[in-house]
Order: C-alpha cells, then sequence, then structure tokens
C-alpha cells in the first residue's frame, strides 16, 4: 500500500520496569505497535529490560534487548543495530524522557533517525508546560492561570499572586508525581524543594478543585484526519489523579453540546500541536457553567488510550503505528469489524467503568490520602447496560473481598471525614451516607460528586432495603431479576435474603433469571462485526454470539494487578492461550484488566471481559460448556477458584484441585512433606496468646507470624523477642478461634532458592533452579533472584531437584508449579509450594530459552513431549531479575524490605557473569551504579563488620564516604576514610538530611537494624529523605556487598549490548 | 418516577418486547429506526427528519443530562433543532429519570409527557437494533394502554415533508446577502449557520415556487422520508439547475436535487442515523466523521455527466454528497451543521457562503 520513506528497521522503546504511574499498558501497546510494524514488514527491535511482558517474547520483535532504556543504553544500541528510525510513543513517560533526550543530544541527526509519528518538537510542546500553556493560548482556548517558576522562593510569590489552594505541577512527571494541591505556605516550600529535586521548573496554578474532569482519546494522520475515538467521564473530580479516578466510558452527564465543543477543541489543538498518531487530552469543567480547562495533552500512548482501547474496542496502538508509519486513518483496515474503516468514532452500547486497585495496606506509615500524586497500582474495566451493574461488577473485580458496591463489612468512624477527604475507600462511604439518608445535594457538596452517580448509588441501595424485606421462599421474581440487572452478585443477595449463593443462582436459573452474552463491536450494531469480543449483562435478552462450540478451553486471566501479581501472569495467561490455538483448540479467555495483552483483540478465539467470581466463571461455563477450564496460569485468583469450581462440576485441566488443596492447606501439605520426609521450617496454627508464647519460645526467636486477620499494618511479620510478639498480636492482629494464627520459626542468614518446574502425571518434566541474592526475610517478590544460580553447592541443588520430583509424584502433579526453598549449610526446607506457575516463569523461560508455559500447556492438554537432555539447562550467561519499587510516590512508606512484598514491579537482564547480569538490572530499576559519593549507615556491629571488606573497596574506587555517627567511627577505626555526619535537633538541619538535601550524595545504603527505637526513627527519615529526592537506596545487606563487589568489578569496563539471540 | 407502568413495543413481523413506560401514557405507532448516537437526545428528538418515526437509541443509559432551557437567538431555538418533539416514540434500554446538569430544566420524561410522546424502557435495545439490521426498518407500535387499539401504520405512505414544512414564509432580519431555504424540514442549526455567518434567510414552504424570491443562494434543507414524494420540489429544483444562482442541498435535500438533476434515489435497508459516520472526500485523502439522519441515498451511478460523487461513506460505500462539474451546485448527505455531532464538515456552509454572489 506504501510507500514512499517507508522505514526498513524500526528501533521501539519499552517501558521498562512496572511501577505506578507506568503499568501494564504499556505491554499492550508496544505488543500491538510490533504487530502493527511487522505487517508492514518493517524489521523491529525492543529495548526493554522488562522481561516478564508480552512484547519482548520470541515471537514479536525480530530483536529484543533486555536493557535499561536510559539515554545511553538506547544510544549505544543505535550505534549497534543502525535502525533507520525509531517509535517514541509506546513505552510510556519512560521512552518519551529518553526520547527527548536523545533529540536534545544529537543522536538522531548523527545516526540520521527518523522519528516515527508525533515529532519530538510536538512532544516537548506538550512535555514542557510553558510551552504548552503558550501553544494552547495562542489559538485562543484556555488553560489554567500558571506561572513557571525555578525557585522556592518565585513558587512562594507565585503562589501569593493567584491565591491558596493553588496547584503545583511538576513537569516530566509519571502519573503526577510531585504534583499537588497545597493549602499553606509551608506545605509549598516543602513541596518545592522535592520538585527541584527532579526538575528545575515547577508551575504554580490556579487550583481547579472540585471541576468535572474529562478526557478524550485523539487519533490524527499526517493527511490532518481527525477522530475522538473515546471520552471518559472521571467520577471522581479534579483534584484526584485520573490513574486514582474511578471513570467511566462514554462521558454521562455533558450534553451533546458540551460534548461536541470539547471535541472540536481537542481537534484544534491535536492539530496545532501536530501530533500524529495517538495522544490524550485533559479537560476540567465547571460544574455549573460551560466553562472549561485544557490540563494537559499526553503525546503518546497512555493508561487512558489503554483503557479506552478496551471500552470502546478500537485498536488504538495498533493504528497509532500504522499512522506514525504514513498511513491515513481511511486507509487502515479496522481489525475489530473487519467491515468498516478505522476513520471513524466508536460508539458504544454499554457503560464501561474503570476502578483503581490500591494496596496502601501493604505499607508501612504510608498516607492513605488520594490526592494529585497516583498511588494506584492497578486497575479494572467493567462493562454493562447499566451504572449500577458495571459499578457493582468493578467492585468485585477489585478482588478485596467486597462483594459489590453494597453487602459490605465496613465501618466508618467519621462519614463526612470519609468522604471529604477521599481515601481508597471512599465511593463505600459515600454509600454508607446516602443509606444513612444523607441527601444527595449533602453527599455532592461534600464529595463534588456529581449528582447523577449518587443517584445510581442510591438505585443500588434502594433494591439492598427492598430484599431485605425478602426470603428465599418469598423473594419476587421481578426484584430478583432487577437486582440482577443493578449488579446484584447471588452472594450479595443471599447475604440480604439470609440464604447462601448457590441457593440463590439455583433460584434464579428455575425462573430463567441468566445473564446475556453481549458483543463488543465499536459500532452499537449498527453493521455486523466478527468481533471476540464479550461481556455479560442482565440487561439484554438475546445472545450475540455462537455459544457452545466444539474444542473449546477456557483459560482464567490473573484479573487486577497489584503487588504480588502482575504482567508475568498476563504472560503466562497468553502464552497457554496461543498454545491452545496451535493445538487447534478454541480458547476462551476471561479477564477484566485492561491493562493486559490477555484481553487484546487479536489473542483468543473468545474474549469474555469479565468478573473472575465463581458465579460468573460458572455463567460463562454453562453458556460455553468448554471442554475444561485451566486455572494454573492466572496466579492466586483462578488458583482459588479450582476447588469450588470442581464442585460445581466444572471439568479443571491439569493438576486435580484435589491436590491443589493439598498444596494450599498448610496442614495437609504439612502431612504431605512428613510423608515423603522432606523437612519443613516447625510451625503451628495458634489460637491464643499463651499458646503462641509457648510454641515460640520452644522453637526459639525469632519467629515469622502470619494472622488469618489483619487489623492494621503489615499481614506478615518477624518477630524477635516475647516483647514483640506479644505487641504484634494486640496492636496488628486478633488471635482466637475463629482468627489463628500461624508461626513458623525463621531461620536467620539463610538463603532462599526457588524451583519453577512443570510435571505430566506426577513427572517431572523440566524445572528451573534460581536463588535469591537476599537472605531470607525478604519476600521472593521484592528479592533479587540469579538464575541459574551461581552460589549455591552442588549438593544443595541435588537436593532441590529431589525434593521436587518427589512433592511432583507425591501430588500428581499436572501442569506449571513453584516451590520455595531455605538451605542453609546444605540442610534444605520446604516453606512454600504451588501448584501454579508463578512469578519468575516468563523469567526463567526467558532466560532458558524454553517456555515453560508452552510445555505445561501441551502437557496439561495430554500431549507427549519428547524428554529434555540435561544439557539444555546448562547456560553460559547469567539472568538477574531485580525488583522496581515505587516507594517514591508512596508518601510516608518507609522504603525498607521485609515479609510483605512491596515492589510494584520487576526487570531482568542477561549477562557474562552476575556482575554484569546484575548491574543492568540495577540500572534498569534506576539505581545508580557510578556513585561519586555514598551515605552509609551499616546498622548492627555485626553487618557493620561483614561490610568493612566492600567499604574499602569503595574506598579504593576513590567514591566520597559519608556515614552517621556509629558507623563512621567503626569504619575510621578500621582505617577506612570516611566523614562522619551527626544527627542534630531539629532534625531538619542534622548534617545527615542536609548531605541528603543538597543531593550531595549519589547513594545512600542504610541497613535497618533490629532494636533502639529512636534509632530506627532516624533511620527512617534517612530512607524517606533519600527516596522522596530520587536518590538511590539501599537497604539489605548482602545486596550491599554484591553492589559494591560489582561496582568495583566494572568499575573500568562498560556493560555489553548483546540482544537476547546473542546468549548462546 | 411513582410505580413502573409496563408498556409493550409491537414490531410488524410479530416481535414483542415488554419494557416500562415513560413519558405520555399513551400508544404510539410509526416507523421503527435506530440511531448510534450516544448524546443529543434532546436534538434528536426535535429534529423534523424524525417525523413518522419510533426512534431506538443504542446508547443504553438515557436521560442522565435531563432537558436543558431553551435558550434562542433570533427568536429561533437554539437549544433544540424545531419547535417540538417530531419523533413518535423513544425506546430505551436504562432511563434515568434523576439527572444532572447546571442547564437542566427537567427529566426527558416530563419533557415527552408535555409534548405527549410516549416512550419505553427496560428492553434489550440491541437486539431491537440487530433486528432492524437484519430485516431493516420495521413498522412498530409502543402499547401502553392495552385497553385502547392501535394499528401499525406506515409514514412513509403520507407526506411527512408537508407535515413539517412551514406553512407560511418566514424572513429574518437582513443584514446583508440572503439565501431562500426550502423547508422540507429544516433542523433550527440550518438556519443558525447562516446567520452566524451574516446571510439572511428567508424560509419558505417546500412546495412554494422559490425562484420568485431574489436572493444570492438557494438551500434545499434536510427533511423527513422518501424525497420522491416531493415532486414540486423536484421539479422547482430542476428549474432552479438551469440558472447559475449557487444551490446548497443537505440531506433529502441532496436527494431532491438528484433526483432534479436526473439522477435516481433508493431505500436503505436501515439508514443511518447517527455522529460517527466516516464520509471520504472523492479524490483526496481527507476523511470526515459526520452526523447523519437518512433512510434513503441517491444511487451514484445514475448521476448525470455533469454532476460528480462528492464525498463517499467510508463503511458501506454509499453516496453522501454530489457536486456539480462547474456550476456552484452541491449537496451532503450528512448534516454539516452537525447539533448533535462532530462539526468536522461546517466548511460546507464556508464554500456555500463564499460562492454566493
Amino acid at each position: 500500500m506504501i510507500r514512499k520513506d517507508k522505514p526498513q528497521k524500526t528501533l521501539i522503546l519499552g517501558s521498562g520496569a512496572l511501577q505506578i504511574g507506568q503499568a501494564g499498558e504499556f505491554d499492550y501497546s508496544g505488543s500491538q505497535a510490533i504487530k502493527a510494524l511487522k505487517q508492514d514488514g518493517v524489521n523491529t527491535v525492543l529495548i526493554n529490560p522488562n522481561i516478564a511482558t508480552i512484547q519482548t517474547s520470541e515471537h514479536l520483535a525480530d530483536k529484543v534487548y533486555f536493557l535499561p532504556v536510559n539515554a545511553e543504553y538506547v544510544e549505544r544500541i543505535i550505534e549497534k543495530e543502525k535502525p533507520d528510525s525509531i517509535l517514541l510513543g509506546v513505552g510510556g513517560q519512560t521512552a518519551l524522557n529518553v526520547g527527548v533526550e536523545l533529540f536534545k543530544t544529537g543522536v538522531y541527526k548523527k545516526y540520521d533517525i527518523k522519528v516515527l509519528g508525533t515529532p519530538v518538537e510536538s512532544i516537548m510542546n506538550t512535555e514542557d508546560r510553558l510551552l504548552f500553556n503558550q501553544k494552547v493560548t495562542e489559538i485562543g482556548l484556555k488553560v489554567a492561570v500558571s506561572k513557571p517558576v525555578s525557585t522556592v522562593e518565585e513558587a512562594v510569590g507565585a503562589a501569593r499572586s493567584i491565591g491558596f489552594p493553588v496547584m503545583c505541577r511538576i513537569a516530566y512527571a509519571l502519573g503526577g508525581l510531585g504534583s499537588g494541591i497545597v493549602n499553606s505556605e509551608n506545605e509549598l516550600i516543602e513541596k518545592a524543594i522535592r520538585a527541584f529535586a527532579f526538575t528545575n521548573q515547577i508551575l504554580i496554578e490556579e487550583s481547579l478543585y472540585g471541576w468535572k474532569e474529562v478526557e478524550y482519546e485523539i487519533v490524527r494522520d499526517k493527511f490532518n484526519n481527525c477522530i475522538t475515538v473515546c471520552s471518559m467521564e472521571n467520577l471522581d473530580p479534579m483534584g484526584i489523579h485520573t490513574g486514582d479516578s474511578i471513570v467511566v466510558a462514554p462521558v454521562q452527564t455533558l450534553s451533546a453540546t458540551e460534548n461536541f465543543k470539547l471535541r472540536s477543541i481537542g481537534i484544534k489543538l491535536i492539530r496545532h500541536l501536530g501530533i500524529i498518531g495517538e495522544c490524550n487530552i485533559q479537560y476540567a469543567l465547571n460544574p455549573k457553567s460551560d466553562d472549561y480547562r485544557i490540563i494537559e495533552v499526553n503525546a503518546r500512548l497512555s493508561r487512558s488510550s489503554a483503557l479506552a482501547s478496551k471500552a470502546t474496542g478500537y485498536p488504538l496502538a495498533f493504528i497509532a503505528t500504522k499512522l506514525a508509519l504514513g498511513y491515513a486513518l481511511n486507509e487502515v483496515e479496522n481489525i475489530i469489524t473487519q467491515e468498516t474503516s478505522a476513520c471513524f468514532e466508536p460508539s458504544l452500547d454499554y457503560i464501561a467503568v474503570k476502578f483503581p486497585r490500591w494496596d496502601l495496606q501493604k505499607f508501612r506509615q504510608v498516607s492513605t490520602l488520594l490526592g494529585s500524586e497516583m498511588k494506584s497500582v492497578g486497575e479494572v474495566m467493567s462493562l454493562g447496560r447499566s451504572f449500577e451493574e458495571a459499578i457493582q461488577k468493578a467492585i468485585r473485580m477489585l478482588d478485596l473481598g467486597f462483594s459489590g458496591l453494597v453487602c459490605n463489612d465496613l465501618e466508618f468512624e467519621n462519614l463526612e471525614e470519609e468522604i471529604k477527604k477521599p481515601t481508597d475507600r471512599r465511593l463505600f462511604a459515600v454509600t454508607q451516607a446516602l443509606r444513612n439518608g444523607y441527601s444527595v445535594e449533602k453527599v455532592h457538596e461534600l464529595s463534588k460528586i456529581t449528582e447523577w452517580f449518587l443517584y445510581k448509588i442510591k438505585n443500588i441501595i434502594k433494591i439492598e432495603k427492598l430484599l431485605e424485606n425478602y426470603n428465599l421462599e418469598n423473594l419476587p421474581n421481578e426484584l430478583l431479576k432487577e437486582a440482577k440487572q443493578k449488579g446484584f452478585s447471588d452472594k450479595q443477595i443471599a447475604w440480604l435474603i439470609h440464604s447462601t449463593e448457590s441457593k440463590v443462582r439455583v433460584k434464579r436459573k428455575i425462573v430463567g433469571i441468566i445473564p446475556s452474552v453481549k458483543q463488543i463491536d465499536t459500532m452499537a450494531a449498527e453493521f455486523p462485526a466478527k468481533t471476540n469480543y464479550l461481556y455479560l449483562t442482565y440487561n439484554g435478552d438475546e445472545d450475540d454470539v455462537k455459544l457452545s462450540e466444539e474444542n473449546q478451553i477456557i483459560v482464567l486471566g490473573s484479573g487486577t494487578y497489584r503487588i504480588g501479581s502482575s504482567v508475568e501472569f498476563d504472560w503466562c495467561g497468553v502464552n497457554t492461550v496461543l498454545t491452545l490455538s496451535d493445538l487447534k483448540y478454541k480458547p476462551i479467555m476471561i479477564n477484566y484488566n485492561p491493562e493486559t495483552v490477555s484481553t487484546d483483540y487479536d489473542i483468543c478465539h473468545k474474549l469474555y471481559f469479565e468478573e473472575l467470581t465463581l458465579e460468573r466463571v460458572l455463567d460463562i461455563c454453562e453458556k460455553e460448556n468448554p471442554e475444561g477450564v485451566i486455572v494454573s496460569m492466572g496466579g492466586q485468583i483462578p488458583n482459588n477458584l479450582s476447588t469450588k469450581l470442581h464442585e460445581a462440576g466444572i471439568k479443571i485441566l491439569g493438576t486435580s484441585p484435589e491436590q491443589i488443596d493439598n498444596a494450599e492447606n498448610r496442614h495437609k501439605f504439612s502431612r504431605i512433606l512428613d510423608k515423603v520426609g522432606v523437612d519443613q521450617p516447625a510451625w503451628s496454627e495458634l489460637t491464643d496468646l499463651a499458646d503462641a508464647k509457648k510454641f515460640s519460645s520452644s522453637v526459639g526467636y525469632p519467629v515469622l507470624i502470619r494472622p488469618s486477620y489483619v487489623l492494621s499494618g503489615a499481614a506478615m511479620s518477624i518477630v524477635l523477642s516475647e516483647n514483640e510478639l506479644e505487641e504484634y498480636l494486640k496492636k496488628a492482629s486478633d488471635i482466637s478461634k475463629e482468627h489463628p494464627v500461624v508461626i513458623s520459626k525463621f531461620i536467620t542468614e539463610a538463603r532462599e532458592i526457588e524451583v519453577d518446574a512443570v510435571s505430566q502425571n506426577g513427572n517431572l518434566f523440566c524445572y528451573a533452579i534460581a536463588e535469591h541474592v537476599e537472605n531470607a526475610g525478604v519476600h521472593s517478590g521484592d528479592a533479587t533472584i540469579v538464575f541459574p544460580p551461581q552460589r549455591t553447592y552442588l549438593e544443595t541443588v541435588r537436593r532441590v531437584k529431589l525434593i521436587t520430583k518427589r512433592i511432583a509424584q507425591e501430588l500428581k502433579i499436572t501442569g506449571p508449579f513453584n516451590i520455595q526453598f531455605i538451605a542453609k549449610d546444605n540442610d534444605v526446607k520446604v516453606i512454600e509450594c504451588n501448584l501454579r506457575a508463578s512469578r519468575s516463569f516468563p523469567f526463567v523461560s526467558k532466560v532458558l530459552k524454553i517456555n515453560f508455559i508452552d510445555i505445561a500447556t501441551r502437557l496439561i492438554m495430554n500431549i507427549l513431549l519428547p524428554p529434555f537432555r540435561s544439557s539444555a539447562f546448562d547456560l553460559d550467561y547469567v539472568g538477574v531479575k531485580a525488583p522496581m519499587f515505587s516507594f517514591t510516590r508512596l508518601k510516608g512508606s518507609d522504603p525498607v524490605l521485609g515479609v510483605e512484598m512491596a515492589s510494584t514491579g520487576e526487570v531482568a537482564c542477561l549477562g557474562d557473569d552476575f556482575d554484569e547480569a546484575f548491574l543492568k538490572s540495577l540500572v534498569s530499576t534506576g539505581i545508580n551504579i557510578k556513585p561519586k559519593s555514598i551515605l552509609l549507615s551499616t546498622g548492627t556491629i555485626k553487618n557493620k563488620t561483614v561490610f568493612l571488606k566492600e567499604a574499602r573497596l569503595l574506598n579504593d574506587l576513590g567514591i566520597k564516604l559519608f556515614a552517621t555517627v556509629g558507623t563512621a567511627n567503626f569504619l575510621k577505626e578500621n582505617n577506612i576514610s570516611v566523614e562522619s555526619l551527626r544527627w542534630s535537633s531539629p532534625e531538619e538541619n542534622s548534617e545527615v538530611l542536609s548531605v541528603i538535601k543538597n543531593k550531595s550524595v549519589d547513594l545512600v545504603i542504610n541497613i535497618p537494624r533490629d532494636d533502639e527505637m529512636k534509632s530506627l526513627e532516624n533511620d527512617y527519615i534517612i530512607r524517606r529523605k533519600a527516596v522522596d529526592l530520587n536518590i538511590s537506596l539501599i537497604t539489605n545487606i548482602e545486596f550491599a556487598r554484591r553492589y559494591v563487589k560489582a561496582i568495583y568489578k566494572y568499575s573500568t569496563g562498560k556493560l555489553s549490548v548483546k540482544s537476547w539471540d546473542e546468549y548462546l | 418516577m411513582a410505580e413502573k407502568q409496563k408498556a409493550i413495543l409491537i414490531l410488524e413481523d410479530g416481535l414483542e418486547f415488554s419494557g416500562y413506560s415513560f413519558g405520555a401514557k399513551r400508544n404510539t405507532n410509526g416507523e421503527v429506526v435506530f440511531n448510534t448516537g450516544m448524546v443529543g437526545y434532546p436534538e434528536t428528538l426535535t429534529d423534523p427528519s424524525y417525523n413518522g418515526q419510533i426512534v431506538v437509541l443504542t446508547y443504553p443509559l438515557i436521560g442522565n443530562y435531563g432537558i436543558p432551557k431553551n435558550y434562542s437567538e433570533n427568536n429561533i431555538s437554539t437549544t433544540f433543532e424545531s419547535d417540538k418533539i417530531h419523533a413518535r416514540g423513544l425506546i430505551v434500554s436504562d432511563y434515568s429519570e434523576n439527572y444532572s446538569h447546571w442547564n437542566a430544566e427537567m427529566s426527558l420524561s416530563s419533557w415527552m409527557e408535555k409534548q405527549n410522546i410516549p416512550g419505553i424502557y427496560g428492553i434489550d435495545t440491541r437486539k431491537l437494533t440487530k433486528r432492524l439490521r437484519e430485516y431493516g426498518v420495521m413498522l412498530g407500535k409502543i402499547v401502553v394502554d392495552p385497553t385502547s387499539n392501535i394499528h401499525f401504520e406506515d409514514p412513509n405512505k403520507s407526506n411527512l415533508v408537508a407535515e413539517v414544512s412551514v406553512k407560511t414564509i418566514l424572513r429574518t432580519p437582513k443584514p446583508g446577502k440572503r439565501i431562500v431555504l426550502v423547508d422540507c424540514g429544516a433542523k433550527n442549526s440550518i438556519i443558525h449557520a447562516f446567520l452566524r455567518r451574516n446571510i439572511g434567510v428567508i424560509r419558505v414552504p417546500y412546495d412554494y415556487d422559490f425562484l420568485l424570491e431574489d436572493v444570492e443562494g438557494i438551500v434545499i434543507s434536510n427533511g423527513p422520508g422518501d424525497p420522491k414524494i416531493c415532486t414540486k420540489t423536484i421539479d422547482n429544483v430542476r428549474r432552479a439547475l438551469k440558472g447559475n444562482i449557487p444551490i446548497l442541498g443537505i440531506c433529502l435535500g441532496c436527494q431532491i436535487m438528484a433526483l432534479a438533476a436526473g439522477g435516481d434515489t433508493y431505500k436503505l435497508k436501515y439508514g443511518h442515523r447517527g455522529q460517527n459516520q466516516p464520509c471520504n472526500e472523492s479524490g483526496t485523502k481527507r476523511c470526515y466523521i459526520t452526523s447523519q439522519n437518512h433512510g434513503y441515498a441517491i444511487r451514484t451511478d445514475s448521476l448525470p455527466e455533469d454532476w460528480r460523487e462528492w464525498f463517499q461513506n467510508d463503511n458501506d460505500g454509499t453516496n453522501e454528497g454530489i457536486i456539480h462539474i462547474s456550476k456552484p451546485f452541491f449537496g451532503a448527505q450528512f448534516h454539516p451543521e452537525a447539533s448533535p455531532g462532530p462539526d468536522d464538515t461546517e466548511f460546507i456552509f464556508d464554500m456555500f457562503v463564499r460562492a454566493l454572489r
């Protein structure tokens, strides 16, 4: 079709590790972009250290580099690969920033590289607030009054002239980092200091608190054709980051005039800016007039565009890439309908609701208040034909134990406060207030939520109250139907009429109240579409598609990304589906996460954008009659459904649900380990404090506590003494017959080892053993993982393998599984076993270049495969997986590692030895590996001693060392040159903090100690300051030691730039 | 609303949908057509082109922003497309009696009740739309009061244009140049489009001999039903085409122009009604998103020598506009005045105004 100037070879920048503000949506956009380029015969080179992504799979880009997405590495790859073009728009803010930097340093000119899509000048015009405001106002459009400032004093001056409250906005930010509404001068000063650590310009703006926030996704080609693909309205008003807002698509409460006015304004601006491809524009709307402000334009694929793409069915990233190649909109086929043009604006005949998922309870000391800095770690999207239906579905999808908007066990101490000051619980507080009789006007006044949404919530409450008057026998069919149409689950109805979920299900099926299957076709049924994109609704009475086809297999997806479960399980799900298709099955995916590739239009035979609840999965099974359901690929949600689905008569493929239960149930699993002669740390389940004390002292402290019911704070904890045990059990948890506590012996200074493996009928087929850099005590999701192991004794490896074999045999495992071990002096104990794919499956699969999920799927489908030769597991290179933390965004949280997982993402890099792979992965997570100065505070005497050798290496490297008094004294005694820094009162003026504040250090190594409250508090302040000021932080002693050795080793040499296929 | 009152929608093929009544509590009949626009129910319902039709809105959540206050300029409403609801009934899935909007005055149901127009909600509008797509538009009736009988009635057999056209000539104050607007059921936005460009409008009945007026341009408006029924208008336009006064046809007006030029029109299976119709401009790479509402179309291959296809629908390839090769005559099948809809093609008014001598 085209074209002159078509690129031959394109470099694509990925987005790196998942973090708050930049998550799985860029796997979706990158993957679609690669497909769009490949379809045009363009050679593709991808750089992305996020090894768990689909886009870094073998079958997509022609070449993959698991390397940091920063200017240095991108330039080195350009030098090596000599691409003729680069794509910046599909790797989030990370890719965009790097792209701009390369432009400024003249790299594109030097290597004659064409930037595809939106020109860099246009990107800069959208990124720099001052330039942006100029661009907007020069065509007569409105932005918020805004003053750029570059010092704290200027900031205060600007704020005074605008008048508090003001919005303090920071350019070049991921998810609005640092931005926020500031009410007072002191608050502003604090924020400005933080902000200037990241940038030399911030903006002081008029506050638009309480205005409506709406967004449009706009697409433009180089022929000036311009369309708006989707409009979205935030339920939460301005002031709450859109990533933390509940969002509906399309807009609900704007008139046609307003809607099309905003469309025209957006198109006018996008044409003026010269964007080619896709962008997102955000508006604030005065709720009492037709006044508006343009908030920002994101000249790239974004979280919102991923959402818009899934909400409408319009493949934005794919089409944006085609436009970047030079196609006109009306030359691109609409791959969803395969009938109509890509140059049209989707018409929806349903409502989509996005709800953010927060994991704030995982962090100590974090503020739960929502504001203009994003805090959520994932999101869900629900579809329905009424708002009530969609919002209740969305809340269930969060997988936080809520059964919908109502019927939850929640209590609020001060409703008005909870509504006025938004937290992750606000919508429930709003519901409670309306239930308690607050008027819609009053709740609107407090929350600034548009009344229409509140009326809808009232409709749900009305049904809730009606249902309470009935029992299962006398419940009228009409009310039951209305409840289902308003999104009530069988469980909610059962709760209200004092029955059970299964009885409600039976009753409604008898009277014929079942959901209908509807298609998402982008055009409201105007033309027949071939889309496989489906959802269920009770607001309808006809199924759109052919059901119960032959050879269908259901694969349960992983649901919302949260801490502990993210893109890696999407990789597993997608690979399962691809293998099933390859085996000529018709795979059906159930998932509801708009950030995923598994919910893309071209992945499976049918996609149900639906809840992963028992009720919904059964509904789909009853509609589709699949040959079976695969529950082992989507992490814990599907795993937890296995027994219930099995009991409901659904065939579970792979390891049997009885065996899954045997592994999940602590008592049963313990008996099995005893039976096969495998050791485990001593543990006991206890129901009162006295027993807990008795058991703990008998096994000896420290012990690990796992409560079954959490009052506040982190769920799991290590306690060192009886005092601590008592304090913990009294404060953080509840111990009783109903809520037992599991206590196990915590083995100190032990190594952690993991096995990812695949079996068939109990025979171990393939396995990968990996070791942690950190000692046991750091959650495996936060640990730095080395594969193949470099420091584990052969004997240990042999034992691990033997135990794995025995467990596989005993549990008759078919499919993927993961076992975690603890090893000390060749003594190996099992700490956990999951009969499902684990977080590290993509990592080991990609390092080994053996796709464990593909194998597992084939074995699950009873295919016999030839065994591997063991040489396949013998590697000449090393892979290191490192965690990515988002502490910067989580104000107040203590950035320290513990037994509860805290990382939001991960990267993995390859190297010729451990140190190289390790350093590459550190750079990929933003850790400075060329520090000129380091602040040390190495905790206990023992750790100080252990670190001595490394401190000396730092001296040898000529790195300036600072240390807190204790550490400094110790180092000086050992002839290490170091500058001692004091704590003084007030703390803010302490020497320790001023070196951080002035950024006189490039790295902080702060190893927490377990005693002395005061020093604990000081340590926390050091860590927090470092994180707030974007200074690299290391808090684990083993990690710190390996870090120093690695930078010492590579102090003169460069880390290699090698693509995945160059590691043989 | 108080107690929910049941209502039934019956299609001529016998299919029934039961739902609940809103708006006026009476029965109605007409041609059932669907519209895929997601906003703009006040504008849509007052568009005279819907005369004789029962409208299905495919977007399920309707009524959310209520009905706005009626503002006017030059005594012509800028809020609504005419003085009343022209659709005979409204079919939606999920109706919101509670609305919220700073500019709202009443709920959709109250407004329809005032204007004596019935509605039905709580039905599977997607199923209905698919039915209409597969079988073509059908006659239907909404039965709210089962005790009174109502039959199916084909509105296309009556002169729908005559029902909605002005009965007398209306002249706006003359600021400068003037056009005659042949009112086949003109939307107010068309009049505003000229007034805002300082062009006076003489609005005449559809069958009036507009050549009697001394004007710089002629506009044939949109309107309901089959263009072939407007024989008088076609004759008048045929005579106008012999002259050189610029002529613009919009929607039905465009079809009338084609018929007058010697071309042919036909009934589409289920028409184009919505705000997202892509139209390619012939000979360019430009594609515009347009607002549409028509059940008939021009047969492109029937156009005489000196006419060209100007726009083409990018979805189904049907004709979306025609242009004369030498004279200032052109017409658009879509609505350049939008309302409700995107304003991508407003330039057509500018083109026309530039052509006025």
